[in-house]
C-alpha cells in the first residue's frame, strides 16, 4: 500500500515536471535553444495568480486567463528584445543570454513582491479522491495536472502535424534557411512557438503551486532545472518524450527518497541525466535527424 | 625525449614558483588592503563623532554655557543584524520591532548610563555573505555593540568578523552552537542541542507520544543540530523515533515520502526542528493525505501564523518549544504585548521578545561594566564580557537569565500550543 501511495505522489510530482518539460521541449524543438529562463516564467505566472486571485478577488479561472496572457507577452518580448537580436549568434551566447534573462526575472520580482513565502491558494477545488476507505488519498489537484498534461500534449502533437503554422515550425526547426526560402516566416514563428510555451508555463506555475503552496522568486527554478531534466531524459523537442520524462522523473525521485535515501534523491537524478547523455544521447523518444549533405 | 623531459619538469617549477609568488603578495595585499578599510572605519568613525559634537555645541551654547558637549552623556550604538525581507523575514522583523521598543523605553528612562541608545538595524536576508555586509555597514555608521545576527549561520559569520574587529555581539536568537564560539559573543535564547535536549525531555515527560517520526533538513546547520542532540536524547525517554526523514534545501517542496513514511510506521507526533516556511507546505501536505498527526517544533516554527494567506487552522493544535508566550499574564509580557501591538498591530512572537531582552541584557551589562561613550569598542568589548556572567535578567524569555563565560544562558524552557489561531501557553 506504501508503494502504491509513494507511486502516487511521485506521478503528482512527475505531472508538474511534465507540465514544464513541455514548454522547454517546444522552445527547444522549433528555435533550437535552451530557454532557461522558463522556469522564471512559471513562477511569474504564480504571482499574477496570487496577486490577481487571492489579492484581488478575481475567480481562479478568469486569474488563469489573466496569467496566460501576461505570461505570453512577457514570453514574446523575451523573445524579441533578448533572443531575437542573437539569431545568427552561437549557441553558447543564447544559452548565457537564456541564464541571464531568467535571473532578471528572479531579480525582478524580488524587488516587486519581496523575497518572503506567499501561501498559494489552490485553485484546484475539487474534493480529494479517497481510495480503500482513506488508506489512499489521491489529491484532486494531481488529477487536474495529469490531465491537463495530457491534454496539452496531444493538443501539441496535433497543433504541430496538422496546421499551418504547426508545419511551419516543423520547418523552421529542421532547416532555417530553407524554411525562409520557402516562404516561411522564420521570426514569426519562433515568436508563435514562445507564445504559446509561455502560456504553458503559466499553467504549469498555477498548477505547481497549487501542489506545493509556497511561492518565492526562486520557486521556478529548481522544478525548471529538473523539468530540463526530464525533457533530456523524454528526448529534448520531443513533445510526447517530454511528458513521459517528467513523469518517470518524478516516480525516480519519490522512490529514492522513499526506498534509497531521502537526502540523495536529487543526486539520483541528476544521475540519470548524466546516464541517459551517456547512453542514449537522444533520449527515450528522441529521434536523431540526419543530416542530408 | 629526455631533455623534453627536462624542460616541462623546469617549466613546471617555474609555474609552481609563479604560483606561490602571486599567492604570497595576494596575502599582503589583501592584509593591507583591510587595514587600510580599518583605518577608513575609524577615520569615518571620528568624523561623525567631530560632526556630532559640532552640531550639538551651537545649541549647548543657547541653552548653558558651562554644560560639555556631553551633556546628554553621548550616544550609545547598537547595530542589528537580521533577515528584514526573503524566507525567514518573520524573525528579523520581529526581532526589530522588539529591540526597537527596548530602546525607546530605555531613552525615555533616560539611556544607558546617560547615553542617548541608537538602534540601526540592517537586512541580511538570511543569508551569510549579506550578513557580512550588513556587519560592515554598521561598522562604516560607527557601530559599539551588535545585537544580532537573527539566524545561526549568520550570526556565524558575523561573529568571526566581531571576534576580528573586537566588538561585542549579543545575538538574540542565533541557536546554532558556534555562534558563541568566540568569547566576545552570548546569545538570549537556547542553542540547538539545548533545544533538541529539552525538546526530547518534554515530549517524553509528558508523555506526548509514543511514537514519533522527524522531518528535518539535514543541509541546514540549524535543523541537523536539534535532530542530533535529540535522537541522543531520546534514547531512554518513554518514546521511540519510528521514522525518520532528511530533505535538503533543493528539494524543500515535497515533503510527500517524509509524511508518508510517518504515516506508514503509525507516528503520532512529528518533530519539526525545522523553519516555519517549510512547515508550513508540511501541514498542508499532511492535511491533504488525510495525516491527523500532533506536529512539534522548536523556535523555528514561531512565525508559522505570520505568513501570507497561510491557513491558520492548519496550525491548529501545533507545539513550539519557545520561552515566550504572549498571553502569559505577569505585567512584563502584558506591557510589552500592549505597546507591540499598538505599535505593530501584531501579537508578539518568540523573536520578538529575544529581541526585547537582548536590548535590556545589554543595557544591564553596559551598566554593571559602566560603559560610557568616550570608550573604544575594545574597552567596552572587554568590559562587556565581564559584565555578562555577573548579571541576572529578568526577561520576557525567562526569569533570572544568567551567562557564563561560553556565551550560553541557563534559564528554564516553555513550551506553548496554537490554539484558535494564537499562542497558548501549556
Amino acid at each position: 500500500m506504501s508503494f502504491v501511495a509513494h507511486l502516487i505522489n511521485g506521478i503528482s510530482l512527475g505531472s508538474v515536471y511534465a507540465l514544464i518539460a513541455l514548454g522547454y521541449t517546444m522552445v527547444y524543438g522549433i528555435a533550437k535553444m535552451l530557454n532557461f529562463a522558463h522556469g522564471d516564467v512559471i513562477m511569474i505566472g504564480g504571482y499574477v495568480v496570487f496577486v490577481t486571485a487571492s489579492g484581488m478577488g478575481i475567480p481562479p479561472l478568469a486569474a488563469i486567463v489573466i496569467s496566460m496572457a501576461v505570461c505570453t507577452v512577457l514570453g514574446v518580448t523575451i523573445e524579441r528584445v533578448a533572443y531575437r537580436p542573437l539569431r545568427g549568434a552561437s549557441p553558447l551566447a543564447v544559452l548565457i543570454t537564456a541564464i541571464g534573462v531568467s535571473y532578471l526575472l528572479q531579480n525582478v520580482a524580488l524587488l516587486v513582491f519581496g523575497s518572503d513565502t506567499k501561501a498559494f491558494s489552490n485553485v484546484v477545488t475539487l474534493p480529494n479522491l479517497e481510495l480503500f476507505e482513506g488508506q489512499l488519498i489521491i489529491k484532486s489537484v494531481t488529477i487536474v495536472t495529469v490531465i491537463v498534461s495530457i491534454i496539452i500534449m496531444v493538443g501539441l502533437t496535433l497543433f504541430v502535424k496538422k496546421t499551418k503554422i504547426g508545419r511551419a515550425m516543423t520547418a523552421v526547426s529542421e532547416d532555417q534557411g530553407a524554411a525562409q526560402l520557402m516562404g516561411i516566416n522564420v521570426n514569426g514563428t519562433i515568436a508563435v512557438t514562445f507564445a504559446i510555451g509561455s502560456s504553458l508555463a503559466a499553467v504549469a506555475g498555477v498548477l505547481l503551486c497549487s501542489a506545493y503552496p509556497s511561492l518565492t522568486p526562486y520557486t521556478g527554478s529548481m522544478p525548471g532545472i529538473k523539468a530540463f531534466v526530464a525533457a533530456v531524459f523524454g528526448g529534448i523537442g520531443s513533445i510526447p518524450g517530454a511528458f513521459i520524462g517528467g513523469i518517470l522523473l518524478g516516480v525516480i525521485e519519490n522512490l529514492s527518497k522513499a526506498y534509497i535515501s531521502s537526502q540523495l534523491a536529487d543526486a539520483i537524478v541528476f544521475s540519470i541525466l548524466i546516464i541517459v547523455l551517456l547512453v542514449k544521447p537522444t533520449g527515450l523518444l528522441g529521434r536523431k535527424i540526419l543530416e542530408k549533405v | 625525449m629526455k631533455k623534453r623531459m627536462l624542460s616541462l619538469v623546469l617549466a613546471g617549477v617555474m609555474t609552481a614558483s609563479l604560483l606561490t609568488g602571486c599567492g604570497g603578495s595576494a596575502g599582503t595585499d589583501a592584509g593591507s588592503a583591510e587595514g587600510a578599510a580599518e583605518e577608513t572605519t575609524e577615520a569615518t568613525e571620528e568624523t561623525t563623532a567631530a560632526d556630532e559634537t559640532a552640531e550639538a555645541e551651537p545649541a549647548d551654547d543657547a541653552a548653558a554655557q558651562e554644560t560639555t558637549g556631553d551633556s546628554a552623556g553621548g550616544t550609545f550604538k547598537i547595530g542589528g543584524v537580521g533577515p528584514l525581507t526573503g524566507s525567514a523575514a518573520v524573525y528579523g522583523i520581529a526581532t526589530m520591532n522588539g529591540s526597537q521598543i527596548a530602546v525607546d523605553e530605555i531613552n525615555a528612562a533616560g539611556g544607558i548610563n546617560g547615553m542617548t541608545v541608537e538602534l540601526n538595524f540592517q537586512d541580511d536576508e538570511c543569508d551569510a555573505e549579506k550578513s557580512v555586509n550588513a556587519y560592515n555597514t554598521l561598522k562604516d555608521w560607527g557601530v559599539q555593540v551588535i545585537d544580532g545576527a537573527v539566524t545561526s549561520a549568520c550570526s556565524i559569520a558575523v561573529s568571526d568578523k566581531t571576534a576580528q574587529d573586537n566588538i561585542f555581539q549579543l545575538t538574540p536568537s542565533g541557536s546554532a552552537v558556534d555562534c558563541v564560539k568566540n568569547d566576545n559573543a552570548f546569545r538570549v535564547c537556547f542553542s540547538d542541542p539545548n533545544q533538541g535536549a529539552a525538546s526530547a525531555q518534554y515530549i517524553g515527560e509528558h508523555g506526548l507520544a509514543s511514537k514519533i517520526a522527524i522531518i528535518y533538513d539535514s543541509s541546514d546547520v540549524y535543523s541537523s543540530g536539534i535532530y542530533e542532540k535529540f535522537m541522543q536524547e531520546s534514547e531512554g525517554q518513554s518514546f521511540e523515533v519510528v521514522a525518520t526523514g532528511a530533505f535538503t534545501a533543493d528539494n524543500k517542496t515535497d515533503f510527500s515520502v517524509q509524511l508518508q513514511q510517518a504515516k506508514d510506521a503509525g507516528a503520532e507526533l512529528v518533530f519539526l526542528p525545522i523553519y516555519y516556511s517549510e512547515a508550513a507546505l508540511i501541514l498542508k501536505q499532511a492535511s491533504d493525505m488525510g495525516f491527523d498527526v500532533t506536529f512539534f517544533g522548536c523556535d523555528g516554527l514561531d512565525g508559522i501564523l505570520g505568513v501570507k494567506n497561510f491557513d491558520a487552522s492548519l496550525a491548529e493544535g501545533v507545539m513550539l518549544l519557545t520561552p515566550f508566550a504572549a498571553d502569559a499574564t505577569d505585567d512584563l509580557t502584558v506591557n510589552f504585548v500592549t505597546t507591540y501591538k499598538e505599535k505593530f498591530n501584531e501579537t508578539p512572537n518568540q523573536f520578538a521578545a529575544d529581541g526585547y531582552d537582548a536590548i535590556y541584557t545589554i543595557k544591564a551589562a553596559a551598566e554593571k561594566a559602566g560603559i560610557t561613550a568616550d570608550m573604544s569598542n575594545e574597552e567596552i568589548c572587554e568590559a562587556m564580557k565581564t559584565a555578562m556572567t555577573e548579571i541576572t535578567v529578568d526577561g520576557l524569555t525567562g526569569d533570572g537569565i544568567t551567562w557564563d563565560a561560553s556565551g550560553e544562558p541557563t534559564k528554564a524552557p516553555k513550551a506553548v500550543v496554537i490554539k484558535d489561531g494564537v499562542y497558548t501557553a501549556m
